[in-house]
């Protein structure tokens, strides 16, 4: 293979990863606009998406879009609790507690799934096909397809309810300023709710459809999380457009940087490029410079 | 010096003397390596505890001080035939280097990000172990580390390991309480409860960050060569987030910023999943679980929390009205 068929075949394994990692780092930053919380179960959502829709149409009694509808809906409702049972009655909610609180959820979370679903890794047919697109001299799989276009819709899907829904224009006022909000009379506490509903929605997204790519098991969740997170601070965090350009910006990077230096290092590649763009520039590549309040 | 000598030796020297009188009532051996277990675990913990408890610094990857502990001494005697006190010292000494160079600008961050930063530090090099696999042994380990030996004696049986990682323990337990009671101590706390308020009276905050995280790190390394040639068998496994989580859980169980809390921690959940048989399959669960009620209703952890109701408790009692805490 030449280098640039090779370059592309990079270039195609690296967006596709980027959209997932786009979708993840959505969910982050629609709960850190709603709470200026950092959710570290958000890896965990991704998991429990693919594993309760890997569970679903293991039983072959429901079609796929309708498996997926299922999946979707109880992991969001594993958010609403989560957010219900943990992070509501925190009563002063300081960044140390409610990381350790998230860590917990996140650890218990796969604890859950370990008992549940075993201890192996799991697959997922593709939606459509398996016989692979040529794409100038390299090569994409359906299921790349599947996973770019509904990224696609995804973040469509979430613009369109940020600019053109009343619950979203409350959502981005929350996002503004809470105090402000409450002052016109929008409800914060239902926004933080829609936050975390929201969030978990997405990553369950993520996790269904990357889930017949990469075999899905109860440990995915936390390196899943961290790269979504690595893409939302290298996009800015809070920055929905910023987290989708990170997403990708990472996921392209990982695949170059697996591919021309070495695959074992994958996943160390994320977590340098995270070390450097919280010490160089935290706010980010489109970020607003962070002003610090006493 | 006089402060600890005032207020914690007799603490000290008691409960040292507890320790000694363990293995003439423990004889089963493997009663014997749960408690030199505990010892280890403590030695971590109070380290973990000067840097989460103490300052409010949090590190979501400890354990790869513990497992640049254990790696250098492991490499150093296995591959190069170092004798190994040499190697620990080496091994202290890298972990106190890597501890600065990342030290430095990872405290700098707050918050959030600081967590997510030792997370991804620990993950790096634990990935690290794995895949330099000509240094490391790769995923299945290095075997053959030698035990230290000590006036000719070779510490190879568990009794003898025992004392010495207990010693070893008890005199970084006397450091953590002198460090707690000092000057330092008091500028860590104030860190704690604001980081901007620190510096305005005076307290050099970055610098102090850097020392305690550095003392911390030294701390895991020391626990982590014990560790090495205790098992004489190390793989990258036992340094993975996992292990991280497991060291905050014993943190926040213990107390935060409470120096025997630390060693209640390290006790109680190192002896929990032996005592609970079929714990095993449930552990991460519990874990988990631990960590969220402890956080969500104690914040300031277990021990303190518990101190701060039956204090409570004493006021009702008298009529007193309860002091905001």
């Amino acid at each position: 293979m030449d280098l640039i068929s090779e370059l592309t075949q990079y270039l195609i394994s690296g967006l596709t990863s980027g959209a997932i990692y786009a979708i993840i780092a959505l969910g982050f930053t629609i709960i850190y606009n709603a709470t200026e919380v950092i959710n570290f179960a958000q890896g965990e959502f991704v998991m429990l998406g693919g594993m309760v829709m890997i569970a679903v149409d293991a039983t072959g009694r429901f079609p796929l879009p309708v498996s997926f509808i299922l999946a979707v809906s109880s992991v969001t409702l594993v958010g609403v609790v989560f957010q219900r049972l943990a992070i509501q009655p925190v009563r002063r909610p300081s960044a140390i507690t409610l990381i350790i609180i998230t860590v917990g959820a996140s650890i218990f979370l796969r604890g859950v799934a370990m008992l549940v679903w075993g201890k192996d890794p799991l697959g997922l047919r593709p939606f459509s096909g398996v016989s692979p697109i040529a794409v100038g001299g390299a090569t994409l799989t359906p299921q790349s397809l599947w996973v770019l276009s509904v990224s696609v819709v995804v973040m469509a899907g979430l613009q369109f309810f940020y600019k053109h829904t009343i619950t979203g224009k409350a959502m981005r006022a929350c996002a503004f300023s809470r105090r402000a909000a409450r002052l016109v009379g929008i409800s914060v506490d239902r926004m933080v709710l829609i936050s975390f509903a929201l969030s978990a929605a997405m990553g369950a997204v993520a996790g269904i459809v990357v889930a017949p790519i990469t075999l899905c098991g109860y440990d995915v969740g936390t390196m899943l999380g961290l790269k979504g997170f690595c893409a939302a601070v290298l996009g800015g965090l809070g920055s929905s457009p910023g987290s989708i350009l990170g997403g990708f910006l990472l996921g392209i990077l990982e695949a170059l940087g697996a591919g021309l230096i070495s695959s074992g290092f994958k996943d160390a590649i994320a977590f340098l490029i995270l070390l450097v763009v919280l010490f160089l520039r935290p706010s980010g590549l489109f970020g607003p410079r962070e002003v610090k309040r006493v | 010096m006089p402060a600890f000598f005032r207020h914690h030796l007799l603490h000290v020297s008691a409960f040292a003397l507890l320790m000694a009188l363990v293995p003439f009532m423990v004889t089963s051996r493997y009663y014997l390596n749960l408690f030199i277990f505990i010892g280890i675990h403590t030695l971590l913990t109070l380290g973990l505890n000067l840097l989460m408890g103490y300052a409010g610094q949090i590190s979501l990857g400890h354990a790869a001080f513990f497992g640049l502990g254990a790696y250098t001494s492991g490499i150093l005697t296995v591959t190069y035939h170092v004798s190994p006190w040499p190697a620990m010292g080496a091994a202290v000494l890298v972990t106190i280097m890597v501890a600065l160079v990342i030290g430095v600008p990872t405290l700098k961050l707050t918050g959030y990000y600081l967590g997510m930063a030792t997370l991804g530090f620990g993950i790096i090099v634990n990935i690290c172990f794995r895949e330099l696999s000509g240094i490391t042994g790769g995923p299945s380990g290095l075997v053959g580390i030698p035990p230290l030996s000590l006036g000719g004696v070779v510490l190879d049986e568990p009794r003898y390991v025992y004392y010495l990682i207990w010693g070893v323990t008890l005199g970084a337990l006397a450091v953590s309480l002198n460090i707690v009671d000092s000057r330092v101590g008091r500028a860590l706390r104030a860190i704690h409860d604001s980081e901007v308020a620190a510096r305005a009276s005076g307290v050099d905050t970055a610098r102090l960050k850097i020392w305690v995280f550095v003392v911390s790190a030294a701390y895991a390394s020391l626990a982590g060569s014990l560790y090495a040639h205790f098992v004489t068998f190390i793989s990258p496994s036992s340094f993975g987030f996992m292990f991280s989580v497991k060291l905050v859980t014993m943190v926040v169980v213990g107390g935060m910023a409470s120096v025997w809390g630390a060693v209640f921690g390290a006790a109680t959940l190192t002896a929990l999943p032996e005592v609970l048989a079929a714990f095993h399959d449930y552990e991460i669960l519990i874990f988990g679980f631990i960590l969220m009620v402890v956080m969500i209703f104690l914040p300031q952890g277990l021990t303190r929390g518990f101190l701060d109701l039956a204090e409570r408790w004493r006021f009702y009692r008298r009529g007193i009205p309860a002091a905001k805490v």
